[in-house]
């Protein structure tokens, strides 16, 4: 057995032992102190763009990115000093600024009412408009929800489905989550795993069922009863999540805490579904 | 990954290869097609289709002639290493090389990969196991990892992925020929006496029929009455024309299913069935033998009933006094009469989010890795090499038939297509007849041009898609959209004597240009 290395640190006057390889967001939970995070996510590589997840390092000239910086001994870290807490204001006032509704995404309205931020502060600055992208059955993108946390990104790519199908494009205002060559989606390298869907942190991307019920006003978070089972399709057994709402599945997602999946779907098992609810013509047709 | 395109048809089984191969891992793929999943590897070894067994004696033949064998875990845990060794001495690389198409250079580089490992896991799927000699097949891959120490050890091993949600769990719960629960072996009296006791009837030592004798019975009169169970043998079938031929000969045919199939609609009596994932309560065990629940979610529709309750209803009706039980209940008879599972119950599978079996008692944490004992002494029994010769499929490519025909999944698809045609897919555009570059260029044949495919059993008709990634004289299928083409029309049921296995992957055709208008 490899012995494990610990390091030391002060989070806001606290001196605490840790094991090596801890982030110091992992750190502060441990003591007790949550840190805001949205591009963050337990199944995903750090990205580093949102920067709600600042903390003050001592010593260092720039605010840190508590979710990605490795605990080093001998660390000493502020986690809600005015210059901190200024700072996670500012990430969500201009995250809300280009968002046309913050309904769906409700990390994001947790910072914003953390840190009292003001959704019109930046509202007078221009942003990228981007008309919603409904050019599949399965689901719909609608940018103008999008905060640029490139978790869609990377779960498409080495974290977990491999099929590198989108990117970030354009520089400054002009950065934007793209197919490649704006095609549409059935066009593009995409294969529907949905797994973009899951880790979406605002409804930027969204089921195309959960989509046009929320549309027709019929999604009803309340009445969603969520039932456990396993995928009816091959043989790797895979947990599925199925969402019903009066009577139907209107979602199917999978839990990150499962060994087999760790949240990941393959198209069959997140949209596959229909067959237990198609209405008899169509079944006669086919 | 032997004969597996993991990539569309486990695909999550594949994300936690990459995630290993993202780590330091070396992925090899031997696969007569480029697929997916070989796209991803480090290096694509493109075999002849069903020469396994040559390039797997000749790695053995290469890892014996080099001394790169475990010789203390050969010593300790196997037998027949000696006669192993005479099979495969006539294997050199070069011989193998004519066979597999592949450089006698590349088979050495392979082989010396695999010996210089300190782990590595051969996974396979159907590739292996669809043809006439599957067993064989699997037993040449055997062969080598018992070579190498391959077993028994994390990250190390042999892993079929199992290809259907609950095959594994089939077998489980004794749906084979000669199995109880538990995979308890039938002839044994003193397992059968338990069962009898325990059930209150005395049972046949004399194992069933797989089913492939059961069609050969139908075909000769020996088998009358026939109860399909949530399967659609009209089109997953090898041979399509003959199973139409042997289905029309049966007295009565039961069919209990989701949907009216074309195999239901053949049938005396359906009994209408909920959808086992989402409308009833069970277990599943996976690939990897965890056993898992599965839940109702939704009413079933109409009369549709649960399969539990169906199988109990019909064994009253035939006069046999069984009381209504629930799945629950009858796992609990599972613990009573099945070691491998005495320690599951429906709580844990709770709580642990599925179990491994073995799980002898209730404290016991499941089993991730099989065959530990082959590394604790003693060791006993041991494991036998089983010398494999090779045997080329049943049908060769003729003037008649020049190409061959291999059979496979796409990733957004299953099976018969029962499931997976029902949802609105983006690249649902049915099925396409994939055709080599080369071929296609000799036939004269353009994207999306009609074609007819013919095999000594039938032919069917559909759009070309010209593919990069079959190698010449390659024609690929799958056999999802059997209301448009009947892929199995095509394929050849030279089955394995064994396991009962078509050879799917190897069929003989020949393509022809088709105009719709000659349907007629």
């Amino acid at each position: 057995m490899e012995i494990e290395e610990s390091r030391q640190l002060t989070i806001d006057g606290e001196v605490c032992q840790v094991p090596a390889g801890t982030t110091l967001r992992e750190a502060c939970l441990q003591v007790g102190k949550e840190i805001p995070a949205l591009c963050w996510h337990e199944r995903l590589t750090p990205a580093n763009t949102c920067r709600a997840c600042v903390v003050e390092l001592e010593g260092s000239r720039t605010l840190v990115s508590s979710c990605s910086r490795m605990v080093e001994d001998g660390m000493v870290v502020h986690t809600d000093t005015p210059r901190v807490l200024h700072a996670r204001k500012g990430v969500a006032e201009l995250l809300l600024s280009t968002m046309m509704d913050d309904v769906n995404a409700p990390e994001l309205q947790k910072l914003a009412q953390a840190t009292e931020a003001d959704p019109a502060h930046f509202r007078v600055g221009e942003t990228l408009v981007q008309p919603i992208r409904d050019d599949n059955d399965l689901y719909v993108r609608d940018y103008s929800q999008c905060i640029l946390c490139y978790r869609c990104v990377a779960v498409c790519g080495e974290d977990a489905q491999n099929t590198f199908a989108i990117h970030v494009a354009g520089r400054g205002l002009q950065a934007h989550i793209d197919t490649g060559f704006d095609r549409s989606l059935p066009d593009s390298d995409c294969v529907f795993c949905g797994n973009c869907v899951q880790v979406c942190p605002t409804g930027a991307l969204i089921g195309k069922t959960e989509w046009s019920l929320r549309q027709e006003n019929e999604w009803d978070e309340k009445k969603i009863q969520v039932t456990e089972t396993t995928c009816s399709y091959c043989g790797v057994g895979c947990s599925l999540d199925l969402h019903v709402l009066n009577g139907r599945i209107v979602k199917v997602t999978s839990p990150y805490n499962h060994p087999v999946t760790q949240g990941m779907l393959c198209v069959k098992g997140r949209y596959g579904y229909e067959y237990v609810q198609a209405d008899v013509a169509h079944l006669q047709g086919s | 990954m032997v004969g597996s395109n993991a990539a569309e048809a486990h695909p999550i089984i594949f994300q936690h290869i990459l995630r290993g191969v993202h780590q330091g891992a070396k992925l090899v793929v031997v696969d007569p097609r480029a697929t997916l999943t070989a796209k991803r590897a480090h290096e694509h070894y493109a075999l002849e289709i069903g020469s396994d067994i040559a390039l797997f004696n000749s790695l053995a033949h290469v890892i014996i002639r080099d001394k790169l064998q475990n010789q203390s875990f050969i010593e300790r845990a196997t037998t027949g290493f000696a006669a192993l060794q005479a099979e495969v001495t006539q294997w050199p690389p070069e011989r193998a090389a004519a066979i597999t198409g592949i450089d006698a250079s590349r088979i050495e580089h392979l082989a010396h990969a695999y010996a210089s490992a300190k782990r590595a896991m051969i996974c396979w799927t159907l590739g292996i196991t669809e043809h006439h000699n599957a067993v064989d097949n699997v037993f040449a891959l055997i062969n080598l990892a018992l070579l190498r120490g391959n077993v028994g050890r994390p990250g190390a091993g042999l892993n079929p992925l199992r290809g259907q949600n609950n095959v594994q769990g089939g077998g489980d719960m004794g749906a084979l020929p000669n199995r109880l629960p538990g995979f308890q072996d039938l002839t044994d009296a003193a397992v059968r006496n338990r069962f009898e006791l325990a059930w209150g009837v005395p049972l046949s030592p004399k194992p069933g029929w797989n089913q492939t004798q059961m069609f050969e019975a139908m075909a000769d009169g020996r088998l009358k009455g026939l109860y399909v169970i949530g399967e659609n043998p009209l089109e997953s079938e090898a041979n399509s024309h003959h199973i139409e031929r042997i289905f029309d000969k049966l007295d009565a045919l039961v069919v209990q299913d989701l949907f009216l199939t074309p195999t239901a609609e053949r049938a005396d009596v359906v009994f209408p069935a909920a959808a086992s994932f989402a409308e009833s309560e069970g277990t599943y065990t996976n690939s990897e033998r965890r056993v898992q629940l599965v839940r109702s979610a939704l009413t079933p529709p109409g009369e549709a009933r649960d399969d539990v309750w169906i199988v109990q209803a019909l064994a009253r009706a035939m006069g046999h006094p069984w009381i209504d039980k629930s799945a629950e209940e009858v796992f609990a008879e599972v613990r009573e009469l099945a070691p491998n599972f005495r320690g599951i119950t429906y709580a844990r599978l709770a709580m642990a989010q599925g179990l491994q079996w073995p799980v002898p008692h209730k404290d016991h944490p499941g089993t991730a890795v099989l065959h530990t004992r082959l590394w604790q002494d003693p060791v006993d029994p041991r494991v036998p090499f089983m010398p494999v010769d090779f045997s080329p499929p049943v049908e060769r490519p003729t003037v008649d038939y020049p190409l061959l025909l291999t059979t496979g999944r796409r990733l957004a698809f299953y099976n018969t297509g029962v499931q997976s045609n029902v949802y609105a897919h983006p690249h649902n555009q049915g099925e396409q007849v994939e055709v080599a570059l080369a071929d296609a260029e000799r036939l004269e044949l353009t994207e999306g041009m009609w074609v007819r495919v013919t095999s000594r059993r039938g032919w069917i008709t559909g759009p070309v898609h010209i593919s990069a990634s079959l190698p010449p004289g390659v024609v690929f299928l799958s056999f999802h959209f059997p209301d448009q083409v009947r892929t199995n029309v095509l394929s050849i049921d030279a089955t394995d004597p064994r396991a009962g296995t078509a050879e799917f992957k190897a069929a003989a055709v020949r393509v022809e240009k088709w105009s719709p208008s000659q349907e007629a």
